[in-house]
């Protein structure tokens, strides 16, 4: 068990390490000189994009551009954002709770939500309400999230006037009103993003968890366990859901990239301050290192995600916990 | 002598893809007694682990046991029960064991906490006594080392251990009646002949009925009380070991006999049965193994009833009508 | 190739995988044949009267805020939408096919330096490659664009691939070949390739869903294709501005996204269906 631990985090690592690698190649590849688009309002004179170029040290080759990227990564520098002159880890720092708690809603409605609609699914195959909620959720799956966002802003935001269309906070509420009342105004904030996500991400843990039921009611421990007298609840939700579950735990690892893109368009739509609005931002900007932070902290919630998905089922399941 | 379990005119029915029904299971009528064993032996395909199944109401959807089937456990009609009465009768009358241990078992649970879920499914106890009897069980099958077993899963144990346990859960609510489904069919030689003496032990001790299911006569000899052999979804014979052994009557059964080896006994040449067991959806007309017959005759084609040809001894062929009563 | 034929047939066989087939039939008739026989999608024809006009006889989903007719736009960006995400599915489906086909069957130190890489590119999100090489270009070329959102999505593929290969040379009938001394070429375009037409069949159809979804959603960002070229992303950005006094302008390239990719997702799914089925 212990050996396994360090090797699948060795395995982490090492899929970190080349997708970093990988993310500098793209970046440097790309046609241009990042200078170039930097120029705003006025073209630069060839003075000053040399003082720029060797600030930024654009005037190294690229191998040692590399080097000092990775010397800067490892300090955990990750250079000064372009537009706001700032380091880029303090940025990412200040956005990360903001997408932690979006993000962390979003699983927590996929979960229970998404589990509990594909078990019952499951457990009334063929019947109307299942072919339904599977035509439903497919819809959601093919829904873009910054549309669905952006009518969702519209129609409870602004037509109906039922939640606010954007933002974490109001600029109305007085600053110094009480935990109870900021919080609440953070969840009436939080509602309209944290639904377009789940809306548009749930088919997945639905189908997954509906397929793993059914295969988990067709294997002969189920027989056994009704064989003993056990309640149908009993066997359906100790038996038959326990089993069921771990497939699932694994599309956790799936769900992470899907719900980090998904949150740059859901964030920018409502202004949610998050890192996926600031991504948005980096990107209208041409902010480069900003950019790269963002991709990198996206890349690292990703693996670390999918490590931790990895031990979760190892843990859980007494097959390979033992083994 | 009491009957314990009556099961009259058994018939289970299956859809075909053209929503026909048709008959895995086609009136199968036995008694079991108590503290006695009786072996209902046939090939893979006869219907028999249907007709286990269906005595604790357990046919899969979308089979149906048909109108016109009797099974009677003493005084309860089992086919009129629903909820809560039908769960009283699914192991705390009859106990039930499966033939692979491995997919039998739940993977993610302990055996004790397997083995004590079916005590307390029954028993109004405590866990700590669910737990303390969980260990008498383990005990009583004979499983080595038994009160560290109770922590471990089912994938650390061998096959042999995993079917104790399979025995174990099936004693946990103290039924009357034991029904094995090929309980050895899965495990090695030598670990077979252990689980067999087991399961007489607990007939002795206990003095339970059990219905052992299987395809290999072997095993019956010697275990069982009376032998009911079935083909293509009928018992078609039916006699106490010892008589069906000395003189089996039907040509399945005497075909069945002569494709097995003997250790004792003059060495003769395997003879397996032409043919194969026909799929339910067509099962022949007239005498159902009337097409791998060697003695077919004209009259196979009408379906024989049950036939006497000897004292507490009836088959399922016309030439019985020949043989001396 | 019977294989493919009866997979297609069993999947049209299916309520939904017909459904999905059809109306995706539909959706590229009409974006083949139908802008010639509507207003131009780009001139601006009437900014004095013409301006956001609700849905209508004349304008069956309204004019936006350049007076351009909506429906005509949608029929077009269908030609845009469908155009880059075939050609950006096709890419990515052979390069999956071919390095799947290299790691499972050369292996070795081959196959775990490509696994590896793999591995690599799966952890950073597609979009935030794309977002990484597109925010160098002021207006990317569609050809470019196409060609970068092939190069990212054959990652998962050549993974289904070479799992694929790894299971097809257990069988005795290439390891029969093999042992006969078969040469490579034929062994991987006889026995392996047409094996794994299935699996690329049903990953390209659901592919083609994810790209449109993709590229709409690179669009929106202003990253992907550039107005006035009509496309159902860069609409929808437009339609932002006016989105509380004409919401027609945003509401129809979403809806036609969402026919679209939900007729591509259940064409898929019949065709995977159609596929376990003949496994089984």
């Amino acid at each position: 068990m212990r050996r396994w631990l360090i090797r699948r985090t060795g395995q982490a690592v090492i899929t970190l390490a080349v997708a970093v690698l990988l993310m500098f190649v793209l970046m440097r590849a790309a046609p241009g000189d990042p200078l170039t688009r930097l120029s705003g309002d006025r073209a630069l004179s060839p003075a000053e994009i040399a003082v720029l170029r060797a600030r930024y040290g654009l005037d190294q080759p690229l191998l040692q551009q590399l080097g000092a990227f990775l010397q800067g990564l490892l300090r955990g520098d990750l250079g000064a954002s372009i537009e706001y002159g700032r380091p880029v880890t303090q940025l990412l720092a200040e956005r990360l709770p903001a997408s932690l708690l979006l993000g962390g809603t979003v699983l927590l409605v996929n979960f229970s939500v998404g589990l509990w609609l594909g078990s019952r699914q499951a457990l009334r195959r063929g019947s109307a309400a299942d072919r339904w909620l599977t035509v439903v959720s497919l819809i959601g799956f093919a829904t873009p999230s910054f549309w669905l966002g952006l009518v969702l802003a519209w129609l409870v935001g602004v037509h109906w006037r039922l939640l606010p269309p954007a933002g974490m906070h109001s600029p109305l509420l007085d600053p110094g009103s009480g935990f109870l009342a900021n919080g609440m105004d953070v969840v009436r904030h939080l509602i309209l993003p944290a639904l377009t996500l789940s809306l548009v991400s749930i088919a997945a843990t639905m189908r997954y968890q509906r397929g793993a039921m059914l295969d988990a009611l067709r294997l002969p421990y189920i027989v056994t366990a009704r064989a003993k007298g056990l309640s149908d609840s009993r066997v359906i939700w100790r038996h038959a859901w326990r089993n069921a579950v771990f497939p699932v735990i694994t599309l956790f690892g799936l769900w992470l990239p899907v719900l980090v893109a998904g949150s740059v368009f859901v964030e920018s739509v409502f202004a949610w301050p998050g890192l996926g609005s600031l991504a948005a931002a980096a990107v209208g900007n041409r902010d480069y290192p900003l950019l790269m932070g963002a991709s990198l902290l996206a890349s690292s919630l990703v693996v670390l995600g999918s490590l931790l998905t990895d031990l979760a089922y190892g843990f859980l399941d007494p097959r390979v916990r033992l083994s | 002598m009491s009957a314990v379990l009556e099961v009259e005119n058994l018939r289970i029915s299956f859809p075909d893809q053209e929503r026909h029904r048709f008959y895995p299971v086609d009136g199968v009528s036995f008694t079991l007694e108590r503290g006695r064993t009786l072996a209902l032996v046939g090939e893979s395909g006869c219907g028999k682990s249907l007709t286990s199944l269906a005595l604790l109401r357990l046919v899969p959807a979308p089979g149906r046991i048909e109108a016109g089937s009797s099974i009677r456990l003493q005084d309860t009609d089992v086919l009129s029960l629903e909820g809560e009465a039908l769960r009283h009768i699914r192991g705390r009358r009859i106990g039930m064991i499966f033939q692979d241990p491995m997919t039998s078992l739940n993977p993610v649970f302990t055996v004790g906490d397997q083995i004590s879920e079916g005590v307390r499914a029954h028993f109004d106890v405590s866990r700590s006594e669910a737990r303390e009897r969980a260990l008498r069980l383990l005990q009583e099958v004979g499983m080595p080392d038994p009160g560290s077993r109770l922590k471990t899963y089912p994938h650390q144990l061998s096959g042999g251990m995993r079917q104790r346990v399979m025995i174990a859960i099936a004693l946990s609510a103290e039924p009357e009646i034991l029904v094995a489904d090929e309980p050895t069919t899965a495990l090695d030689v030598t670990v077979q002949a252990q689980i067999l003496e087991v399961l007489d032990h607990l007939r002795a001790t206990r003095g339970m009925a059990v219905l052992l299911i299987t395809h290999d006569l072997g095993i019956v000899a010697g275990r069982a009380d009376r032998v009911a052999v079935m083909y293509a979804g009928q018992i078609v014979e039916e006699a106490p070991t010892a008589q069906l052994f000395a003189r089996p009557s039907h040509p399945y059964t005497q075909g069945l006999f002569a494709s097995v080896p003997r250790i004792s006994g003059p060495v003769s040449r395997l003879i397996p049965i032409g043919g194969s067991v026909p799929p339910p959806t067509a099962w022949p007309e007239g005498c159902r193994f009337r097409p791998r017959c060697p003695k077919a005759f004209e009259k196979s084609e009408l379906p024989p009833p049950l036939l006497p040809v000897g004292a507490d001894h009836r088959m399922r062929c016309w030439l019985a009508e020949d043989a001396p009563g | 190739m019977t294989a493919v034929v009866d997979t297609l047939r069993r999947a049209w066989q299916n309520p939904r995988g017909r459904a999905g087939a059809l109306v995706l039939a539909g959706v590229a008739l009409a974006a083949l044949l139908g802008p010639p026989l509507l207003p131009d999608p780009v001139a601006q024809p009437d900014l004095l009267h013409g301006v956001n006009l609700p849905p209508g006889l004349g304008h069956p989903f309204g004019t936006d805020q350049l007076s351009r007719d909506v429906f005509a736009r949608v029929v077009s960006g269908a030609r845009v939408s469908l155009a880059v995400s075939v050609l950006a599915m096709a890419l990515s489906i052979t390069l999956g096919a071919a390095i799947g086909l290299i790691a499972g069957y050369w292996g070795g130190t081959t196959d775990i330096v490509l696994m590896r890489l793999v591995d690599g590119a799966l952890a950073v999100p597609r979009l935030f490659l794309l977002l990484l090489v597109l925010a160098a270009w002021e207006r990317v070329p569609i050809g470019v664009l196409i060609v970068l959102i092939g190069t990212t999505g054959w990652f998962a593929t050549s993974r289904l691939v070479r799992g694929e290969v790894l299971r097809l040379r257990e069988e005795s009938y290439i390891r029969a070949a093999e042992a006969l001394g078969a040469p490579r070429r034929r062994i991987i375009f006889r026995h392996l390739l047409p094996n794994t037409l299935g699996l690329l069949l049903v990953a390209a159809t659901l592919g083609v869903g994810e790209v449109i979804l993709l590229e709409a959603g690179l669009s929106f960002l202003g990253l992907g294709i550039h107005p006035p070229t009509p496309s159902w992303g860069g609409m929808i950005l437009e339609a932002k501005e006016v989105l509380v006094t004409a919401p027609w302008v945003g509401v129809f390239p979403g809806l036609a996204i969402v026919i679209t990719v939900l007729s591509a997702d259940l064409l898929g799914d019949a065709l995977r269906d159609s596929i376990d089925m003949w496994r089984a």
